[in-house]
């Protein structure tokens, strides 16, 4: 009751209690530190594993001891079958047309042991991958921006809003593999096809005497692996330009709508060329995805093996558009999955997936410059 | 006297004509604006209550009432600018620019932002040089010979008292001037359009007072030829620009004089209250 009391009250010797021995809740405090820190620095263990392995034996392939350093046979040659075989007391290791042209200068028959996909490079994976890219990015920018300035600048918040936003949303949660279905069933089996004369394929059916052709179907295509890719990023971009077009400042629209610019024109004036730069970095980070992705070409663009390259050998350039290409996540797929494992196919799986891991790295890079160049650029 | 959309219809077909519908009328003291029962909502909230008032050609009015009171929403009901608000709703009267209801439907708004522009509280100057933010209103007309640009730059320049401090740097980014030469920019651009009628929201609440006092000489000097609405919290401002004074109060019109009137001997209590600084 009194001061007294209060004085009397047991103290510890030193402080105020604080250097007494640990407390419940300090002990708890400590623990679950170490959990998350733990849990970090698992997770940095898992990726220095990974990155260190695929660097390491990776760049065996891709790097060599003489000049030029660069394995350039590894990048700029189709896959082919590797040869190994003794010859006069050397051992070789020849790719399939190295090897016919050595058999012929030695003007003898040489037995070889074989082993497919070994040999040779990746140049047609590179270019297919790139050219899958271009086209996916191409069609979901487009399509992206476009329902993007729909749905920010024009529609009226409510319910139907909300309900595509939420569709949208769930989108980008769909699993990859359930996209390439629906490339298969959507453009390679059923989008038509069409050509203004006979000669184009005889699988065309003439509509009525139009002299108007078509077929469903465009087949395993580069085309039909562009859209399926195209539609998985979809949700990517689209929130991608919503998020810049919403950081215009407000401001900026009134001001050139009271100057007597239609919504449109104040949208193209001073909108987009300003929320452009932010729509195309963000949308980097779905270049990555387009090119990683293997389940959407699996079924609709990809071929295991093409010994031509896209531009080769078309009859009328429309082809250019529906055929097959090789790509390097599949070609990864191909080769560690596909085939029987040995010491050189491990090379090439490796190797392909360091250039694979470079590339997209790149271009992760690339979009980190390009954002913080733009954001010092435009500031308001 | 044609609706305004055919005023309209007709200035843009001949921009000539456009400046007719102020010389049209011989009579200086014309009302130009005209307010009349109106009442206005966002949702289910009612920012005005029963406007009625007028704003005559070639005069400043200024609108004066404590934060929230509703000066804003009344100005940007005059070129519907509140269109782009999603909530926004008009529940009783009409507003008429020259005699045609603006918010007849068959009025074209990109017309009549033209013939009514506005000057923003906050100076928003695109990110674009000095010289194509004041001709921006011309180049999206699909005005874009050389000469006529030039001019408008300097004419406009000129009239919004910023032509000496920038005529040599015209090509910079007009977000690097300073806050009042930017709002001045803003002025500029606006008068690039020739509208007949500026509505300018605070258009110094950012500035110091020697900014400040720049504009106010340039509304001076605009007032021969445009009639200018003001929003001001600043009450010896509104006593100097102004030849008219508005008092709102909680989405009502308390009172609207002549300037003089309202500020040496105003009519109503709470005018006079606010006036004194008394509250608000
Ligand atoms: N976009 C909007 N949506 C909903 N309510 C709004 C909106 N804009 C303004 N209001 C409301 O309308 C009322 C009037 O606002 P207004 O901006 O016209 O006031 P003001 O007189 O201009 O005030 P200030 O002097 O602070 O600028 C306020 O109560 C405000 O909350
Ligand atoms: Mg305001």
């Amino acid at each position: 009751m009194s001061t007294n009391a209060i004085l009397s009250r047991e103290r510890p010797s030193q402080g105020l209690g604080f250097h007494s021995k640990p407390s419940k809740a300090k002990t708890t405090e400590k623990f679950v530190f170490w959990v998350f820190r733990l849990g970090t620095y698992f997770i940095l263990a898992c990726a220095s594993v990974i990155f260190l392995t695929i660097f390491f034996k990776g760049s065996q392939t891709v790097f060599q001891s003489e000049f030029p350093f660069i394995n350039t046979e590894f990048l700029l040659e189709a896959p082919q079958t590797l040869h190994v075989f003794e010859h006069e007391g050397q051992s070789y290791e020849m790719s399939d047309t190295n090897f016919r042209i050595f058999e012929e200068e030695q003007g003898v028959d040489i037995k070889t042991s074989t082993y497919a996909y070994s040999g040779g490079g990746i140049w047609p994976c590179i270019v297919g991958t790139v050219l899958l890219v271009l086209g996916a990015m191409g069609i979901a920018l487009t399509l992206g921006v476009l329902s993007a300035i729909f749905l920010s600048e024009y529609s009226k918040p409510g319910k139907t809003l909300n309900a595509i936003r939420l569709s949208i949303l769930n989108l980008a949660g769909v699993p990859s593999i359930v996209f390439g279905i629906f490339g298969v069933g959507f453009f390679v089996l059923a989008a038509p096809q069409f050509a203004f004369s006979q000669d184009a394929a005889g699988s065309f059916t003439e509509l009525g005497n139009t002299g108007f052709y078509f077929k469903f179907g465009w087949g395993v295509s580069l085309l039909a692996g562009c859209f399926t890719l195209a539609f998985m990023v979809l949700p990517v971009i689209i929130s991608a330009s919503e998020e810049s077009l919403r950081a215009i400042p407000q401001g900026l629209r009134e001001a050139s709508l009271a100057l007597g610019a239609s919504k449109w024109t104040a949208i193209r004036t001073n909108v987009l060329p300003y929320a452009m730069p932010g729509i195309l970095t963000s949308s980097i980070i779905g270049v990555a995805r387009v090119a990683g992705e293997t389940a959407p070409i699996m079924f609709t663009a990809a071929y295991a093996m093409r010994d031509q390259l896209p531009w080769e050998g078309l009859e009328k350039w429309s082809d250019f558009f529906f055929q097959g290409v090789m790509a390097l996540p599949y070609h990864i797929y191909v080769v560690s999955a596909k085939i029987p494992q040995n010491e050189y196919t491990e090379r090439m799986q490796y190797g392909t997936a360091f250039v694979f891991l470079v590339i997209v790295a790149g271009i992760a890079l690339a979009s980190i410059l390009l954002r913080i160049r733009m954001r010092k650029k435009y500031r308001w | 006297m044609t609706l305004l959309t055919d005023t309209l219809k007709d200035s843009a077909i001949s921009p000539k004509a456009t400046t007719s519908m102020s010389s049209e009328t011989s009579d200086p003291s014309r009302p130009l604006i005209r307010v009349s029962d109106f009442d206005f909502f966002y949702g289910e909230k009612q920012a005005l209550f029963d406007i009625n008032m007028e704003m005559l050609e070639n005069e400043v009015t200024a609108f004066i009432g404590p934060s929230g009171c509703g000066k804003s929403t009344l100005l940007r009901c005059i070129n519907r600018m509140n269109d782009l608000v999603d909530v926004a709703r008009i529940g009783r009267g009409k507003i008429e620019v020259n005699d045609a209801d603006i918010y007849d439907p068959r009025v074209d708004t990109i017309e009549l932002r033209k013939r009514v522009g506005m000057v923003f509280q906050k100076s928003n100057p695109f990110p674009k040089s000095i010289y194509e933010n004041v001709i921006y209103g011309l180049r999206i007309q699909g005005i874009n010979k050389k000469s006529v640009l030039d001019e408008a730059v300097e004419r406009c320049l000129k009239g919004a008292a910023l032509w000496d401090e920038v005529k040599d740097r015209l090509d910079t980014s007009g977000l690097s001037l300073s806050g009042g030469q930017q709002q001045r920019l803003c002025i500029a651009r606006a008068l690039a359009v020739e509208p007949d009628i500026l509505l300018m929201d605070e258009p110094c609440s950012a500035l110091d007072p020697v900014a400040t006092a720049k504009v106010e000489e340039l509304i001076h000097s605009l007032k021969d030829q445009y009639t200018i609405v003001i929003v001001t919290h600043n009450m010896q401002q509104a006593a100097r620009v102004s030849d008219k004074t508005a008092f709102f109060y909680l989405g009502k019109l308390i009172e609207m004089a002549k300037t003089d009137e309202i500020f040496m001997s105003p009519k109503n209590e709470q005018t006079e209250a606010y006036i004194s600084g008394r509250f608000g």
